[in-house]
């Protein structure tokens, strides 16, 4: 589905302090399995994220998404195959403080145009099966940080994006919470969802629920099964 | 994109704005308050500045085009007898349809301390004994047709009148503080002898003859002084211009003072807003929808502060009598008694003043973001 040919990303280049985040990626994204990209910090998993999930582009190589390529499509478009085709779900959340669970989640849908009504209906549903239906109307920043992480899985499915696009999802989660995560990680596979995640937990790369994982280190993968 | 759909969109950009004004609610009522402030401090002088000249324009069009004074030692003295029929004979005068001598003067009225302008109109039947009254007496002295009112004359003598009939408000610049009577009553109250005028008045039919015949009058009466009804005109437009000037002149600073304040809060980007646009550009909102959110935020913002200020100033204005700014812009010694403009309002200047409040505070908030919606969304994948 999602296959990167030469990929390499720099930053401030030309500038003294130029800096190659990704030295020539070749890479194959599976559909509708769990693949999780592990390495150090600084090994050029977020870099990678970013290029998959159409939020940067790559300095050099190629990017095609089912079989059309995206490089070098401008920033408008680039926005709409975003919207349409992922969902993201952010190590911090990122949900926007002062709004409600439900008013977050619907969100990324509001540039689509579709009735208030029928967003609101199925935020609630996606509310009901991460069990958080009872706090449909809390402010998000009173919520709790396994709250928080329903609320953005939630908010990442409201648009029925294909693929899902998960930054360090457990860096912020207890073991406890860890594990619930997976579990709704494990229903996102089953219903034909395909995820990329990046993350350092064993608990996560090495669990049944994660079908592939690329080993990155100074910006090239040095292990993929 | 079809029309309902753009339209459904449009819907929820405004709710997502009208939720993001009401989240940062002590920077945006602030920022409404000053806006607000600013709005009507202009709003106030230039709607008072515009009622003045609008109603100087209006009192001066039915005034004769010259006015004809006479001159003793540099000094406004009385027409004497004869006078009026010497320019008839010496001075042969084309144009001029009618030539009537005036009578008026001031009295001041020690119980209210005011100043009313007493006369006796010959285009009015007035039965002696009788007065017909403006507005400000109306008001400062309780007055109604039929009541009884006495003035002390300069000579001591205390004269009764009775209220006939108070003037209309269409133009209190000019009927505030009239006392119109019959001529008999005024050259007795201020004992004007018989054959004596205040003035001559010259209606002149053709507006191209009016500089004409006042040069002849001139040089065939040094003695007089003739006052054109456009020089009066452009007199009163200047003083009021001057005045409203040297307000805006005083109040600039704190104008100033507070456009800065309101450019630096609309202008500058919290963290926190600079994370919401990352946060919204990463989740699939395009550029064009977070400009056009914070420009209906904006827009919201500049545009209820401009009603609110223009409402208050029209209600400061011509409800509450200007009396923040009074003093300055009617003059005391000019316009006492108090008086109450009746409205106008210009559409152009309304139109200038919406575009330079409402225009650069939408431009100080759209900058800014313009900038930080066209950073690359991956930033909030960084933050």
């Amino acid at each position: 589905m999602i296959e990167l040919t030469g990929i390499r990303k720099a930053f401030n280049q030309g500038r003294h302090n130029e800096y190659w985040a990704l030295s020539g990626i070749d890479l194959a994204i599976p559909d509708q399995r769990v693949t999780a990209l592990r390495g150090p910090s600084g090994s050029g998993k977020t870099t990678l994220l970013t290029i998959l999930g159409c939020l940067a582009r790559p300095t050099e190589g190629r990017v095609r998404l089912k079989d059309e390529d995206i490089s070098g499509l401008p920033e408008r478009f680039l926005t709409e195959i975003r919207r349409r085709t992922f969902g993201f779900i952010f190590q911090q959340f990122n949900l926007i403080r002062g709004l409600s669970a439900l008013e977050n989640i619907i969100l990324p849908a509001y540039p689509t145009g579709q009735p208030r009504q029928a967003l609101l209906e199925k935020a609630e549903a996606l509310l009901a099966g991460v069990d958080l239906g009872q706090r449909r109307d809390a402010q998000v920043e009173w919520l709790s940080g396994g709250e928080q992480q329903r609320v953005a899985i939630c908010r990442a499915l409201i648009n029925d994006p294909e693929i899902l696009i998960a930054d360090e999802p457990t860096a912020n989660l207890d073991t406890k919470l860890s594990k619930e995560f997976l579990g709704i990680l494990e229903k996102l596979a089953d219903q034909g969802r395909t995820i990329v995640l990046t993350s350092h937990d064993p608990l996560v790369v090495d669990s049944a629920v994660v079908d592939f994982v690329v080993t990155l280190r100074d910006g090239r993968i040095v292990d993929a099964k | 994109m079809p029309m309902k759909t753009w339209i459904e969109k449009q819907r929820h950009l405004i709710d997502f704005t009208l939720a993001s004004l009401a989240r940062r609610k002590a920077k945006n009522l602030g920022l409404l308050f000053i806006y607000t402030l600013l709005v009507f401090v202009l709003a106030s002088v230039a709607l008072y500045a515009h009622a003045l000249r609008t109603e100087a324009q209006k009192v001066l069009a039915s005034s004769p085009e010259i006015v004809l004074q006479r001159l003793v030692a540099g000094r406004h003295d009385l027409i004497p007898p004869g006078y009026l029929e010497q320019i008839g004979q010496n001075v042969r005068l084309r144009g001029v349809q009618k030539m009537e001598g005036r009578l008026w003067g001031y009295y001041y009225d020690s119980v209210v301390k005011a100043n009313y302008t007493f006369m006796a109109p010959r285009d009015m039947q007035i039965p002696r004994g009788e007065i017909i009254v403006g507005p400000a007496l109306e008001r400062s002295r309780g007055l109604a047709a039929g009541n009884g009112i006495s003035f002390r004359s300069y000579s001591g003598e205390l004269h009764t009148f009775i209220v006939a009939e108070v003037l209309p408000q269409t133009s209190e610049l000019v009927s505030a503080d009239l006392v119109l009577m019959h001529e008999e009553d005024f050259r007795a109250f201020f004992k004007y002898p018989e054959g004596h005028w205040t003035d001559i008045a010259m209606s002149v039919a053709n507006p191209q003859e009016v500089r004409n015949v006042a040069i002849k009058l001139l040089s065939t009466l040094p003695d007089s002084r003739p006052i054109l009804r456009d020089e009066v005109l452009r007199t009163y437009a200047s003083i009021f211009d001057w005045r409203e000037g040297l307000m805006l002149a005083l109040l600039s600073a704190a104008i100033l003072a507070f456009g800065i304040f309101a450019w630096e809060k609309a202008a500058g980007l919290s963290a926190e807003e600079r994370r919401e646009i990352g946060i919204l550009k990463a989740i699939g909102w395009e550029t064009g929808d977070v400009i056009k959110m914070k420009f209906w935020e904006g827009l919201l913002v500049s545009l209820l502060a401009f009603l609110l200020g223009y409402v208050a100033a029209y209600l400061h204005v011509f409800h509450l009598d200007a009396m923040i700014f009074e003093p300055v812009l009617k003059g005391w010694a000019v316009l006492y008694p108090r008086f109450t403009l009746p409205p106008h309002i210009d559409g152009l200047q309304i139109a200038t003043l919406f575009f330079f409040t409402v225009f650069p505070y939408t431009a100080a908030v759209l900058v800014p973001i313009w900038r930080a919606a066209t950073t690359d969304p991956d930033t909030v994948m960084r933050s």
